[in-house]
């Protein structure tokens, strides 16, 4: 019988949203219920969240004051001791489960899939490799927990809730001292999360500098769509690195995409391969996002762009 | 003896678009432009410039593969490192298998900071640092965008999803660059040439106590889910239309 565990990304106040998708990809293979380990200091708000998602059978909460800020090398000799309960230990591909879950693995001897995208039965699971341009189908050793990562945009979040039980754990395990947290720089902007939106407008080279990157973000606010930026725009210093959408980026699947001045370099198709509807405006007919998009406006984005945030502006006053 | 240990990556070369074979096991890569990983070239410009910055006195860079891995273990001799080190293997590795080879290495050499790539572009699995460094006890920093070095510590800029973090770790410790680490030298045709003389130490996965082992199987290899042609508009007008028909805009 499979017992799956997936560890909870969070800020210590709010279960992050990647965490239901995984949830939401998992359930089917835990009739019992997916657990979910919430390491923090206090955790009690983020362990009742997470008790309320559909798909969840229990919820272990370890608080011990050196879970926060979340560290990989404290976190991973817990999850390490965890694991030898189940047959599956998960967290969302993002960059907290890419630093985390192939390091608590490599404490069980084990290795890790990273990247999950879909799951064909409990030790068959299907992910990309070559930056998404092929896509491998991989059957893990039974024998031993399989530690993965599991792509967030490629599974729905559970749509319905629970009332799960909280299990305070306390672990007898001796954590390094060896990582300490020094500070964290973030943009702390405000709309919707680039990596959940169902709307997302990333800007590129053609932005040209700020005045261009004004442009998008007045678009976006129109829209209630997400900021992104090409690797272009992040190097050029016009925004921030966490914004970046592509395969070293973020990975992306809302339902509809807005490229501004965006060349489409393959790393950053790959990061948007899975959206709904892929919209280029470029001035450069030839770019490669224009033979990737499904709707091509070929303009000046400094014209066009002011001229769509008019017509939806008056949509919205008719 | 301060000493850097860097691990690379000989892979498809990122300008080459790959094809796969028809009957899905795997990639074609007969007569295909091989390359050192782009993020393992990023790794190991930041251990040059290190030493240049004298904090450290020597770069050890370290692969695993066939004897054509020499091509890319050359040119990092030619970028600068002061040894090459080759771990004879065929076939895919996995990471596990990897960073046990290299905390092998890392057990004989004794570096005070490993640094790799965060990822190779070609299996993207992101995860041979993490090991390597849950296998040794050591810190781990992955993702890093900036790195300053102390006397007995490391502290390290990581882009991460929510922007930087900045983590400081006791040394020995391993880090994995990111893109915005650093942007590599060129190699000039002398410094290739010259590296063509140099030796290249070869160890054997049986003479480190490695047993190369398989724990996931791939069973096959396929395209994508592809997308259908796309249309051109001609108007901002005709765009809207569109994405109103289709219920994309509010």
């Amino acid at each position: 019988m499979t017992r799956v565990l997936v560890i909870a990304e969070h800020d210590d106040a709010e279960l992050a949203p990647a965490t239901l998708n995984v949830i939401g990809a998992l359930r089917a293979l835990a009739p019992q219920g997916v657990d979910v380990a919430v390491l923090a200091a206090g955790g009690e708000s983020v362990a009742r969240s997470a008790a309320r998602i559909g798909g969840v059978g229990r919820v272990r909460l370890l608080a011990r004051v050196e879970n926060s800020p979340c560290l990989a090398a404290v976190w991973a000799s817990q999850v390490a001791e965890l694991a030898s309960e189940y047959t599956h230990v998960l967290a969302p591909a993002t960059t907290f489960g890419k630093d985390l879950i192939p390091r608590a693995a490599a404490l069980r001897g084990a290795g890790a899939l990273s990247d999950i995208v879909a799951i064909d039965g409990p030790y068959r699971f299907r992910r990309p490799v070559y930056a998404g341009n092929a896509i491998v189908t991989v059957e893990a050793d039974p024998e031993r927990t399989v530690f993965a990562t599991v792509r967030p945009t490629a599974f729905s979040a559970p749509a319905d809730e629970a009332d799960a039980p909280i299990e305070a754990l306390t672990l007898d395990v001796e954590l390094p001292a060896h990582t300490r947290f020094v500070e964290r720089r973030g943009d702390h902007r405000t709309g919707p999360d680039l990596q959940t939106a169902s709307t997302v407008v990333v800007g590129g080279r053609g932005l040209g500098g700020p005045a261009g990157v004004a442009l998008i973000e007045g678009l976006a606010a129109r829209l209630g769509a997400a900021v992104g930026a090409s690797r272009a725009a992040v190097d050029s210093g016009w925004m921030p690195n966490e914004l970046q959408v592509g395969q070293t980026g973020k990975i992306v699947a809302p339902g509809l995409y807005l490229g501004i001045g965006v060349s489409g370099a393959i790393q950053h198709l790959t990061g948007i391969r899975d959206a709904g509807t892929i919209v280029a405006i470029n001035k450069d007919a030839q770019a490669p996002i224009c033979a990737a998009a499904d709707i091509v406006l070929v303009a000046d984005l400094f014209t066009a762009v002011p001229e769509l945030v008019d017509r939806l502006d008056r949509r919205g006053a008719s | 003896m301060r000493r850097i240990l860097v691990g690379l990556k000989r892979v498809i070369d990122h300008g080459v678009r790959v094809h796969l074979r028809p009957d899905g096991s795997g990639v074609v890569t007969d007569g295909v432009k091989m390359s050192l990983n782009p993020f393992c070239e990023i790794a190991l410009e930041e251990a040059l410039r290190i030493r240049e910055a004298s904090r450290a006195d020597e770069v050890v860079a370290v692969s695993l593969g066939p004897a054509e891995v020499e091509q890319q273990l050359r040119q990092a001799l030619a970028m600068g490192a002061d040894r090459a080190i080759r771990i004879e293997a065929e076939g895919a590795l996995e990471p596990l298998t990897v960073a046990r080879s290299l905390l092998a290495v890392a057990e004989r050499e004794q570096p005070f900071l490993i640094l790799l790539g965060k990822q190779a572009i070609d299996s993207d699995n992101n995860q041979t640092g993490q090991i390597l460094a849950g296998l040794w006890g050591r810190p781990q920093a992955t993702f890093a965008s900036e790195i300053r070095l102390g006397e007995s510590t490391v502290t390290v800029a990581r882009e991460i999803d929510q922007g930087i973090e900045v983590l400081e770790l006791d040394l020995p410790a391993v880090v994995t660059a990111d893109l915005r680490l650093n942007e590599p030298r060129y190699v000039k045709l002398p410094q290739l040439l010259k590296a063509k003389k140099l030796p290249i130490e070869t160890l054997t996965l049986t003479g480190l106590g490695i047993e190369p082992e398989s724990q996931f199987r791939v069973i096959e290899t396929t395209p994508p889910p592809s997308r259908t042609a796309g249309i051109r508009v001609e108007s901002v007008d005709e765009l809207v239309a569109i994405l109103d028909e289709r219920g994309l805009i509010p």
